[in-house]
Order: C-alpha cells, then sequence, then structure tokens
C-alpha cells in the first residue's frame, strides 16, 4: 500500500562565493524527481532583499515556501523599520524561521549571498534545521560534495581552520570567481545526475544585481 | 509543530476510527495521466476518461477535465474524490472573485498559486488531497495573450512548462512532447502531438482505456470535447502467431 511521505528531494546544487567588494550566487535549474526530471528551467534562486539573494535545493514545496514566508517577514520589516532587510539580519531571521520548525523541518538545503551592511561579500551557509555560519565561500545540494573540495583550493581563500580567524573571502577577481562557479558546475554535472540543463548566475556588487544563464549538460 | 509530527505517529492507531484524527492513507478510486501543451492559440489537455479501483476499471465515463472560471483548464490524476473536492473549492474561489464584481477574474497562473496553497497546506496536516493537478490557461496580460501550463502534485511540489504529464506520461509522453514540441503548433498539429502520446500511453498503460477527451482554452474560452476513441493497430505478424519459434508453449 501507498505510504505517504511528505517529502521529496527534487535535487540540484546551489554555490555562492564572497568576494572584497562582490558575491556571486548560482544555481542550476533541473526540477527532478525520482529518475524523472520535471523541468529544465526551473529556478531555485529567490531575491529576498537588494542586496541579498538566497539559493536553496531539496524539497522544492518546502522551499517555495521558506521563499514566500522571508519574502513576506521581509516587507514587514521594511514597512516597521523604512529601511529594506541587510544580508546579515536576514541571515538570523533564515536560521530562526527554519528552528521554528525544528520538528517537522524545511527541507531545504540553503545558502544566502549578498553584501553586508559595509558593502563586502558575505555568504551564510545552513542545513535543514537552521546551524548557520557566515563563511567565505558554500555549496548545498546534491552536487556539493563534488565541489567544495575544488573550491577550496581554487579559490585560494585563507584557511578557516588557522589561527587568529580571519575572513575567508576569496582574493579572485570578480570574473575570475564568475569563471571558477561555472566550471565548478560543469564539473558536478558530469558526475550527479541531479545537477545539470542550465545554471543561472546572480552576481551581487556595488553597482547592482546582475544576471547570467549559460547552459549545462542535459544528460 | 510538535502537533503534527506527534499526530503522524499515533495516527495510525487511532485512524481506524478511534479518537480524533483521520487522514488520507492510500488512494482508493484513481485516475490516469493527463497530458497538457501550449499551442499557437492557447493551451490543450487530453486524458482518458477511466478511474480505476486498484486493478479494477471501475468508472468508464468520468470526466477528469474542467473549466474553471473563464480563463483556466484543470486536469486531475489520482484519487477521483479528491480531485471532485478541488473542485468544489475552486468553485468557492470563482465564486466569490464573481462576487467581488470589480472587473477582474483570476486568471490560470493566480488559480495555480492558490491550489499550490491548499496541496502544501494538506500535505503539512499529514492528511493530503490525493492528486496531480495539471492547470492551463491563457489570459490577457501586460504582454498581451499570457498562455500559462503548470503543475501541482499532492505534496506541493509546482512547476510551470511548455508541456506537462503525470502519472505514466512523465515517464512516456514527455520524452515525445520534449522531441517534438514547437512554440507555434496549431490546432490540428498539437492534436496529432498529443493523440501520438495518449496511443503510447494506451499501449504500455495497464490502466490506461481506449476512451479520451480532449479540451482545449484560447482566449474565446474552453471547449471539452465529447470523448472518442484512438485508432489502434494490432496487426503485427509475432501476434499473429505468437508460439511459433517457441519450443514447448503451453
Amino acid at each position: 500500500m501507498a505510504r505517504f511521505d511528505p517529502y521529496e528531494n527534487n535535487g540540484g546544487t546551489c554555490v555562492a562565493v564572497a568576494g572584497a567588494d562582490y558575491c556571486v550566487v548560482a544555481a542550476d535549474t533541473r526540477l527532478s524527481v525520482g529518475y524523472s526530471i520535471l523541468s529544465r528551467r526551473h529556478s531555485k534562486i529567490a531575491h529576498l532583499a537588494d542586496k541579498c539573494v538566497l539559493a536553496s535545493s531539496g524539497f522544492q514545496g518546502d522551499i517555495k515556501a521558506l521563499q514566500k514566508n522571508l519574502s513576506a517577514k521581509e516587507l514587514l520589516y521594511e514597512h516597521n523599520h523604512n529601511k529594506k532587510m541587510s544580508c546579515p539580519a536576514m541571515a538570523q531571521l533564515l536560521s530562526n524561521t527554519l528552528y521554528y520548525k525544528r520538528f517537522f523541518p524545511y527541507y531545504a538545503f540553503n545558502v544566502l549571498g549578498g553584501l553586508d551592511s559595509e558593502g563586502k561579500g558575505c555568504v551564510f551557509t545552513y542545513d535543514a534545521v537552521g546551524s548557520y555560519e557566515r563563511t567565505g565561500y558554500s555549496a548545498q545540494g546534491t552536487g556539493a560534495t563534488l565541489m567544495m573540495p575544488v573550491l577550496d583550493k581554487q579559490l585560494k581563500s585563507r584557511s578557516p581552520l588557522i589561527l587568529p580567524a580571519r575572513d575567508a573571502v576569496t582574493p579572485l577577481s570578480e570574473s575570475d570567481a564568475v569563471d571558477l562557479v561555472k566550471d565548478v558546475f560543469a564539473s558536478a554535472t558530469e558526475r550527479d545526475i541531479y545537477t545539470g540543463d542550465s545554471l543561472e548566475i546572480i552576481v551581487i556588487n556595488s553597482s547592482g544585481t546582475r544576471r547570467d544563464w549559460i547552459e549545462l549538460r542535459k544528460d | 509543530m510538535d502537533g503534527s509530527h506527534a499526530n503522524a505517529a499515533s495516527a495510525p492507531a487511532a485512524a481506524g476510527g478511534g479518537e480524533g484524527t483521520q487522514r488520507t492513507l492510500n488512494p482508493y478510486v484513481t485516475g490516469n495521466s493527463v497530458i497538457a501543451m501550449k499551442y499557437k492559440d492557447g493551451v490543450i489537455m487530453a486524458c482518458d476518461t477511466g478511474a480505476s479501483y486498484g486493478s479494477t476499471l471501475r468508472y468508464k465515463s468520468v470526466e477528469r477535465i474542467k473549466a474553471v472560471g473563464k480563463h483556466s483548464l484543470i486536469g486531475g490524476s489520482g484519487e477521483f474524490s479528491d480531485f471532485q473536492e478541488i473542485l468544489r473549492y475552486l468553485d468557492e474561489l470563482t465564486l466569490s472573485d464573481h462576487m467581488w464584481d470589480d472587473g477582474n477574474s483570476l486568471g490560470p497562473k493566480e488559480i495555480h498559486a492558490y491550489l499550490t496553497r491548499v496541496m502544501y497546506n494538506r500535505r503539512n496536516k499529514f492528511d493530503p488531497l490525493w492528486n496531480s493537478l495539471v492547470l492551463g490557461g491563457v489570459k490577457k496580460g501586460p504582454k498581451g495573450d499570457e498562455k500559462y501550463l503548470g503543475m501541482v502534485n499532492m505534496i506541493g511540489t509546482h512547476f510551470e512548462e511548455n508541456h506537462i504529464a503525470t502519472g505514466f506520461g512523465n515517464h512516456m509522453a514527455v520524452p515525445i512532447l520534449r522531441g517534438e514540441w514547437r512554440e507555434d503548433l496549431t490546432f490540428e498539429e498539437a492534436v496529432k502531438l498529443i493523440e501520438k502520446c495518449l496511443l503510447v500511453l494506451l499501449y504500455r498503460d495497464r490502466s490506461s482505456i481506449n476512451k479520451f477527451q480532449i479540451a482545449k482554452i484560447t482566449t474565446e474560452g474552453s471547449t471539452i470535447y465529447p470523448p472518442y476513441a484512438l485508432k489502434t493497430n494490432w496487426g503485427f505478424s509475432a501476434f499473429e502467431n505468437p508460439s511459433q519459434g517457441a519450443v514447448g508453449t503451453w
């Protein structure tokens, strides 16, 4: 007899990389279920605030509900405080929202990227129940394990393990970081069945937010 | 939050009619695949008219595509009683939309968003509407007539595409559509393409029957055509003498 499972994994990978004055947030656009592809052009990215972009992979029903929830809370914040939410503020809100459903979690693996109040790039990475950390770069989703080791080396960031604690933002230029993100997705697409079709890249810097698409392998 | 998870654990004991909670555990009377695609003038949708009770073909003249408001069509596969419940929800929705009397009417995008919220919220209560719904329509927007086609399943996964198929159609019809669909299909071409998909399902899906309904929606409104059958071909020589060449068949 069919037993009802409230979750499914719709796959995909998300990445964010922070630089000195920019942030790159990228996610593939494949929506899968089991061994089927439901859509090749489905965005996992939500623009929550001016300089704050959320990319999530996992169960799409929960992801959309979570992104809607955060958008609504951001709007309330704007009305109450007469300013848009900063990225670190949204980071805390996301953590709290996730933990609120600690006993029936949002099956969403999130990566939040943007500029902090000083204009420096920031990336926050989460697990499904809200534990989070500010870091220089992160990958989440089905292809994350394939990407993280490459990012660890190729971004040439300071190691987070060495004291005194320093910022792990990458010293690379914006265009080099974008090229690396494209490369790392192309690699993950080769081996992860849930990653592919096309890649949506968002670049946030002082002049605003730029959006780019590139094709990935469709098999 | 704690309550919903605790309910799930204790509900099997309670579901038999004990205290309180009753929720859907399995589907009973189920409808087959629904196939839909955008074409030049709007959206076309098709499905068979059967509803099965497990492996029994219980109902043979069931209409699983209905018009919603002025601008949309809904097709449902899965538990048929849940589909009827959804039609009741949509009746209430379109009625209150009409009662506003403000010159606006709900378009397919709005109805899809509404259904997504309904399905997701029922999933959160562990009492799902056991359906995969296809929502298609055309409505005038800022960029002219905008065609819309989307799907939502029983746990709230939803997306928008140029062509959609639920159930077995997802495995057998979608590959055909991905190869042959074009933006500018005429109605006749779209019907031919959809019949190709329906035929594959008829041959290969055990629960499919040879009685189909096609529906279309354009800016002029919706039309649900009367049911008809497709021509099938069983004249293969291997079928004529199946045991030829097989040693010791029974």
